[in-house]
C-alpha cells in the first residue's frame, strides 16, 4: 500500500530523515516513537506533502506521491488527513463548518466563501460528531471548546475527508490524561470500524503499546526500530530515546493507572527510607 | 431503550437546528449580497451621470499623456543624465523635508500615543483628550496646514515640514497606540513595584516591547512622506514638486525633465522601501532569535 524508500529531509546543513525507508501492506494502526527533533513530525508532513522532500520517494498503491503537483498533490492532501498537536482549527468559525472543511477539496471557492455546502454534507458532519460523542457542540464556535473538544473536532474534519490514511502528529501531547484516552480510542476505533490506515506520532511509550499495531522508532533522523509492539523492550526504548539506566517508562506515562502504580513504588521506596 | 430514543431525538434536533441556523445565514449573506450589488451599480450610474465627460467614452484617452509624455522624453534621451544631476539638490531638499517630518512627527506620536493607551497613561482621564488631538491632526490634510503655514511664514521647506510633521504625529500616534495595546503590562506592574517612575516605566517597561514595531511604521511613513512632500512642492514648498509643477504643465516641450523627476522619485522610493525592508527584518528576526 504505502512504501517509503530512503525518504530524506534536509534543513540547511540539519537533516531531519535520513534515508527512512517503511513498507506498509495493509491498514494498520502505527505508532512512531522518538525524542523531540527526531524527525517524527517532518516524516508525517513529508507524507501529506506539507514538507517538499530532499531526496527519496513515496508511493502510495503505485503513485509516486512525491511527484504530485498543484491540484494532484491536493487531491492526494484530501486523501490524506492530517491532525495535529495544536488541533489547527479556525478558531471564530463554527464546529460543523470546521469539520466541512474535510470537503474543501471538492468544493469550488466560490461555494465555500458562501458557505453553500450541500445539505447531506452537513447531516453527515454532524453524524461525525455524534460518534465523536460531540453533536451538542455543533453551533458553537471552535474556540469555545475544550482542547480534548476540539481535538475530536479536528479528528471529525479528517473523517469527512473520507481519507484513506489518518496521520496524527502528537494528538495527544497538548491533552490531560482522561482527555488523551479518548482521542486514542476514537483513532483506534477509526482504525478498526473504517478500516482507515492510522499514523501517529507518540511522545509515549505506553500508548503506542495500548493502541498501536506497530511501533516505528526514530532517532536523530533514522529509523532504528519497526516491530510489533511487544517487541519494544526497555532496552529497545533507552536506545530509541538515546537514554542512560536511569530511564524510566512509567515517568513518561500519561496513563491515570500507570502514574498510580508509580506513585505508589515511589511511596513505598521513600517508606523504606 | 427510552434513553437511545432520547438520543436519536436530540440528535435530530441538532440537525434541524443547525440547518435553521445555516438557511438564516445564508439568507443573511445573499441580502448583503444584493445590497453590495445594488449599492455599486447606483452609485457607479449616479457618478457617470455627474462626470463632465463619459467614463466609457474617455477611457480611450487614458494613455494619452502618459504615451505623449514617454515619447517625448524617449526623444531627448540623452539628456536625462543632465537632467538628474540639475534635480538632485530638489530631490536632496524633498527627501530632507520628509526625513525632518517623519522625526519630529515620530516624536510626537511616541508621546501622543503613550498618553492614549489604557493601561499606559499617565493622566486616564485625558485619554479622549489625546486621542481627538490626533484626530484633529490627522483630519486635517497636509495641503491645506501648508498653504496656510507658507501663507503666514513664505514659502519654502521649513512650513512643508511642519505640515508633515503635524500628519504623521496624527498618523502614527494612532499605528502606535495600536502597538501598544497589543503589548504586555505585566513589566509596568513589575517596575511600579520598584517605586519607577512614569517616564521610567514607558522607557524600561514598554519600549523595549513595541520599537522594532514603531520603527517599522516609522519607515513606511517615511515613504509615504516623501511623496507628501514632492505634492507640497506645487503649493509652493520648494524641492522636487515645485520643479515637476513646472515641467509637467502641457505643452512646453520639457516632458523630459518631468520624465527625469518621476523617475528619481521612482528610484527614491525604491531605495528606501529596500533599505527598511532590510532593516525590518533585520528588527524582527533579532526579537525572534531572543525569543528562543
Amino acid at each position: 500500500m504505502l512504501k517509503i524508500e530512503r525518504l530524506t529531509k534536509a534543513f540547511g546543513q540539519n537533516i531531519a530523515v535520513d534515508t527512512a525507508s517503511v513498507e506498509i501492506n495493509r491498514p494498520q494502526m502505527i505508532g512512531i516513537i522518538g525524542r523531540s527533533g527526531a524527525g517524527k513530525s517532518t516524516l508525517l508532513r513529508m507524507l501529506n506533502r506539507l514538507t517538499d522532500h530532499t531526496s527519496g520517494t513515496i508511493h502510495f498503491e503505485g503513485q509516486d506521491i512525491t511527484a504530485l503537483k498543484g491540484s494532484a498533490k491536493r487531491a492526494w492532501q484530501s486523501q490524506c488527513a492530517m491532525i495535529f498537536q495544536q488541533f489547527n482549527l479556525v478558531p471564530r468559525m463554527d464546529v460543523v463548518s470546521n469539520v466541512l472543511h474535510g470537503t474543501l477539496n471538492r468544493r469550488s471557492t466560490v461555494a465555500t466563501l458562501f458557505n453553500l455546502y450541500p445539505t447531506e454534507d452537513i447531516h453527515r458532519a454532524i453524524d461525525i460528531l455524534d460518534r465523536l460523542g460531540i453533536a451538542e457542540h455543533a453551533p458553537k464556535r471552535a474556540e469555545a471548546l475544550s482542547g480534548g473538544q476540539q481535538q475530536r473536532v479536528a479528528i471529525a474534519r479528517a473523517l469527512m475527508q473520507d481519507p484513506r490514511i489518518i496521520l496524527a502528529d502528537e494528538p495527544i501531547a497538548s491533552l490531560d490524561p482522561m482527555n488523551a484516552q479518548v482521542v486514542m480510542q476514537a483513532l483506534r476505533r477509526i482504525h478498526e470500524e473504517d478500516g482507515r490506515m492510522v499514523i501517529a506520532n507518540l511522545h509515549t511509550l505506553d500508548t503506542a503499546r495500548r493502541y498501536c499495531d506497530r511501533v516505528i522508532g526514530m532517532r536523530a533522523g533514522k529509523i532504528v526500530f519497526d516491530a510489533t509492539p511487544d517487541k519494544l523492550t526497555t532496552d529497545m526504548a533507552r536506545e530509541i530515546y538515546g537514554a542512560g539506566a536511569e530511564f524510566s517508562e512509567s515517568a513518561t506515562s500519561t496513563e491515570i493507572e500507570t502514574l498510580d502504580a508509580s506513585g505508589k513504588a515511589k511511596m513505598e521506596a521513600e517508606a523504606y527510607v | 431503550m427510552a434513553e437511545t430514543t432520547a438520543g436519536v431525538r436530540d440528535l435530530g434536533n441538532i440537525h434541524d437546528d443547525y440547518m435553521a441556523l445555516t438557511r438564516q445565514k445564508r439568507l443573511y449573506s445573499f441580502i448583503l449580497l444584493v445590497i453590495f450589488i445594488a449599492l455599486m451599480v447606483a452609485g457607479f450610474s449616479v457618478a457617470g451621470g455627474r462626470n463632465a465627460g463619459s467614463f466609457w467614452g474617455g477611457l480611450d484617452n487614458f494613455f494619452d499623456y502618459p504615451a505623449e509624455l514617454v515619447i517625448e522624453a524617449s526623444g531627448k534621451l540623452s539628456e536625462l543624465p543632465s537632467h538628474f544631476v540639475t534635480f538632485f539638490p530638489a530631490l536632496v531638499e524633498t527627501v530632507n523635508i520628509a526625513g525632518a517630518a517623519t522625526l519630529l512627527g515620530a516624536l510626537a506620536a511616541i508621546f501622543l500615543s503613550l498618553l492614549s493607551t489604557r493601561g499606559m497613561a499617565r493622566f486616564p482621564t485625558l485619554i479622549p483628550v489625546f486621542r481627538r488631538i490626533m484626530d484633529i491632526s490627522r483630519a486635517i490634510p497636509e495641503i491645506v496646514v501648508a498653504l496656510v503655514l507658507i501663507f503666514i511664514l513664505g514659502g519654502g521647506p521649513v512650513p512643508a515640514m511642519i505640515a508633515i510633521a503635524i500628519h504623521t504625529a496624527g498618523a502614527l500616534g494612532k499605528l502606535f497606540s495600536e502597538v501598544n495595546e497589543n503589548a504586555d503590562l505585566k513589566p509596568l506592574d513589575g517596575l511600579a513595584s520598584v517605586g519607577a517612575t512614569w517616564g521610567q516605566k514607558m522607557t524600561l517597561g514598554i519600549i523595549p516591547q513595541v520599537a522594532p514595531n514603531w520603527l517599522s511604521y516609522a519607515l513606511l511613513r517615511f515613504e509615504i512622506n516623501v511623496r507628501a512632500s514632492a505634492i507640497l512642492g506645487f503649493v509652493g514648498a520648494g524641492g522636487l514638486g515645485y520643479e515637476l509643477k513646472n515641467a509637467i504643465s502641457w505643452g512646453q516641450g520639457r516632458y523630459d525633465e518631468a520624465a527625469a523627476i518621476f523617475l528619481l522619485l521612482f528610484i527614491t522610493i525604491v531605495i528606501i522601501d529596500q533599505t527598511s525592508s532590510h532593516y525590518r527584518d533585520c528588527l524582527t528576526h533579532g526579537s525572534k532569535s531572543e525569543r528562543r
